[in-house]
């Protein structure tokens, strides 16, 4: 490399600006390729984008942690976005309310039956009590997952990454098996994608339908009180 | 555009202060949520520039995953090790709970006062 070649590296590398552009400029990219070859769902742009980004970062030898540095000013956001969800939810609050019930009972249902199968699966195929454990939450909103993993002896930067593999699994996927269900109804759609895939769930219902973005929303923020508050229980009586 | 991200911003930092000054296990952004939710009951309308703020931030909602995501490079020793029960778990798991939340949503409803036709024919052994 050229001296001056070597300074502008040196610069990209370490600035904030290269890992923020980054992440936009892959993103994009995904939404180019899921939108060229006709939205199919396993082309989901998240996975593209992440795919692409840690391609580069491994090619360069830039680690995570440099990167993340310019991109956690898109990771901010989800603070605000969540908070924006209550405009869905509020244009469907009579909807809402009128399902009260069964929102409920879908909730308390969807909710441990995710956490329970996730930790049956890996458990009878031989994964580690710290992978266990690290599964357990992995259908909610990273901060709150991140929080219960903690709490029950995990590690929150692995469930952080079960996380978002569970939003893309959904986004991939949901669709699929919501056919094959046969459930049509748009509540009922956008509230499993949200309950069991939490933000990446309710990004893909919000691209479907207004409806079941506004469920997929509340399905989402549900869940979330649902297992912060029930899992760490439910851990005590298992391993407690 | 300013304004409605000044009014996003403050129920988060007062959802992050409830939730620190009470000890609740759940994370501020959820109860700045449920604040703003609040708001617009009192309110009984949605503010046309909120609607065009949050729309805008909502269409792009999976951008803001994607740099968490990227930690996945930081975790491939264990996901190569154990990748036959991750993966089975993962993909197991979430399509166990998409479509049992979103059939026994749909069989609830129906059965309810409130059914409009518009749920479908739930197929009870295929959501195990």
């Amino acid at each position: 490399m050229s001296p001056d070649f070597h300074e502008i590296w040196v610069y990209l590398s370490a600035s904030p600006l290269a890992g923020l552009t980054l992440t936009l400029v892959a993103y994009q990219a995904g939404m180019w390729v899921f939108e060229r070859f006709g939205r199919r769902p396993a082309l989901n742009p998240v996975m593209i984008a992440v795919l692409l980004i840690a391609g580069i970062l491994m090619v360069t030898g830039i680690d995570y942690r440099t990167y993340f540095d310019g991109a956690q000013f898109v990771h901010f956001l989800l603070g605000p976005a969540t908070v924006a969800l209550a405009v869905p939810l509020y244009r469907q609050f009579q909807q809402v309310r009128r399902s009260a019930v069964a929102l409920l009972v879908a909730l308390l249902t969807g909710s441990a039956a995710s956490a329970l199968s996730a930790v049956a699966i890996a458990w009878a195929l031989g994964a580690s009590e710290r992978t266990l454990l690290s599964l357990a939450p992995k259908s909610v909103t990273s901060p709150i997952a991140m929080g219960v993993s903690e709490q029950i002896g995990g590690l929150p930067s692995l469930t952080a990454v079960f996380v978002i593999l569970t939003g893309i699994v959904a986004a991939s996927f949901g669709t699929w098996v919501l056919n094959l269900v046969r459930v049509k109804d748009w509540r009922a759609r956008g509230f499993g994608l949200g309950v069991a895939a939490h933000g990446i769930g309710t990004a893909s219902a919000l691209q479907a339908n207004e409806v079941a973005g506004a469920f997929a929303g509340l399905g989402m923020g549900l869940n979330g009180l649902a297992t912060a508050i029930l899992l760490p229980v439910l851990y005590r009586l298992f391993f407690g | 555009m300013l304004g409605t991200l000044t009014l996003l911003l403050s129920c988060q930092l007062a959802g992050e202060l409830t939730a620190r000054l009470l000890h609740l296990p759940v994370p501020g952004p959820v109860l700045g949520m449920v604040l703003l939710f609040v708001g617009l009951l009192v309110r009984g309308t949605v503010p046309g520039p909120l609607q065009e703020t949050a729309g805008g931030i909502l269409r792009h909602l999976s951008l803001l995953f994607v740099p968490a995501g990227v930690g996945v490079m930081a975790h491939l020793n264990r996901l190569g090790e154990e990748a036959l029960p991750i993966a089975a778990a993962l993909l197991g798991s979430t399509l166990i709970g998409v479509a049992l939340t979103a059939w026994v949503m749909s069989v609830m409803s129906r059965r309810g006062p409130d059914a409009e036709g518009s749920g479908g024919a739930g197929n009870g052994k295929n959501a195990r």
